[in-house]
């Protein structure tokens, strides 16, 4: 129980994947223009991070490794991914319209977000067992559901700003993103 | 045709300065911070995501014919995928330091904003030859970026530069750069130069405005970089 807590609060805070791994960096960029996108995007990648690590997972050691086949992780974890982010799309078309359109470009570039295929693959690198890899895709899921809902607070009030002209846009958000990052180096050492 | 050689020109440097994958169409910028602690790193990065884009552009504009509309994101993931696969097995038997140093960052040239953004909207429109040279000149330009942002962290934060210590730095270095904080701060500040550039005039080289408007500028390396 110890270890999972552990691996849910290290993949949340002390190894988010935006902030110190640099994982995701187009949605977090993207998407973190408002509040509810922020969170609608971040529901999203959870979700799809551990639908592809339920299913990754026993593709990788019930398939793949009895068949000596593990060079072909890449390729069979994207291609489930993609799968996914298909479905979370159809489904939310239906139910969730607004949310929808709010989201809009950035549905399908789920698929091509590296936080979800990292995920799987880090899992196997890191030999958890089934459970800690879905703790660790939960955690990692939240810790970038939280650093875009965090960030988006931050941009909303950069909007009133001064910011110098030549600052103005990206460069302005990769440098509030770099103190935002600062303020979760303070998690590290948390668990040592 | 002399005109046609043009073009073929055309592609071939648009990707490094015009139409800089990483500095001025914004993609591709999980690799670029992540892997740039070092100048070493950022060159092998480079070099390993032009290899897969290379051989993505050539394989999907050859069967851009062939591939239904309806399935080409499934398509090109599969064959970006399979070139992936292949430069890790390349790396890790013949440059196993560099393979061990980009980890997990090379599996996730897979999903590589550049890789795709060229085969939608490159690849899957012209032929083969052309995209050979639209791919070799935007590894340029992404491999270029990286190394410029890799010689910026590894000078001030760790006061090194391909393995030579530099003078003064090295006895106290800024250590936050070479930390994830840094290489946000150190992007922003690469775009905000390049911004400041681009408005003015045409931008002829980007190492060399590689600092301009950054309030660094006096403290930063990249004129030793630029030797």
């Amino acid at each position: 129980m110890k270890v999972l807590a552990v691996i849910l609060l290290s993949a949340m805070l002390t190894d988010n994947f935006v902030l110190s791994k640099f994982m995701g960096i187009c949605p977090f960029l993207g998407v973190s223009k408002k509040i509810d996108s922020a969170t609608g995007m971040g529901v999203a990648v959870t979700f799809v991070m551990l639908c592809a690590t339920c299913v990754t997972y026993p593709i990788h050691h019930l398939i793949l490794v009895p068949n000596g086949l593990e060079y072909f992780d890449t390729v069979v974890f994207i291609l489930v991914i993609a799968l996914f982010v298909q479905l979370v799309e159809t489904a939310m078309k239906k139910t969730i319209p607004s949310l929808y359109k709010a989201l809009g470009v950035y549905l399908p570039l789920i698929t091509t977000n590296c936080a979800v295929l990292g995920v799987t693959v880090l899992n196997i690198d890191n030999n958890y067992s089934f459970l800690q890899s879905l703790v660790n895709a939960l955690g990692g899921g939240l810790g970038f559901m939280l650093s875009l809902v965090i960030f988006s607070g931050v941009r909303r009030k950069m909007e009133y700003a001064d910011i110098p002209e030549t600052f103005k846009g990206v460069p302005a958000t990769l440098i509030a993103a770099s103190i935002v990052s600062v303020s979760f180096m303070g998690f590290s050492g948390l668990f040592s | 045709m002399a005109e046609k050689k043009n073009s073929l020109f055309v592609e071939l440097t648009k990707g490094v300065i015009k139409e800089n994958p990483t500095l001025v169409m914004l993609l591709g910028m999980c690799p670029t911070l992540a892997v740039t602690t070092q100048a070493m790193n950022g060159i092998g990065m480079g070099l390993a995501t032009t290899f897969v884009l290379l051989g993505s552009n050539i394989v999907i504009s050859a069967l851009r014919k062939v591939i239904p509309d309806k399935v080409r994101i499934p398509a090109f993931i599969v064959i970006i995928a399979s070139f992936v696969t292949l430069i890790g097995f390349l790396l890790e038997g013949f440059v196993p330091s560099l393979y061990d140093s980009l980890g997990i960052y090379l599996t996730l040239i897979t999903v590589n904003c550049i890789i795709f953004g060229r085969a939608e909207m490159f690849a899957s429109k012209n032929n083969v030859i052309a995209s050979a040279f639209d791919a070799i000149g935007m590894g340029i330009g992404f491999t270029l970026a990286l190394f410029i942002m890799g010689s910026i962290r590894e000078i001030i934060g760790a006061g090194q530069w391909m393995g030579m210590d530099i003078p003064v730095i090295h006895s106290n270095p800024m250590l936050l750069f070479i930390m994830p904080a840094g290489g946000f701060f150190t992007l922003g500040c690469i775009i905000a130069a390049v911004n400041k550039l681009k408005n003015k005039k045409p931008p002829l080289e980007i190492e060399c405005g590689g600092c301009e408007g950054c309030p660094m500028a006096d403290k930063c390396g990249s004129k030793e970089a630029d030797k």
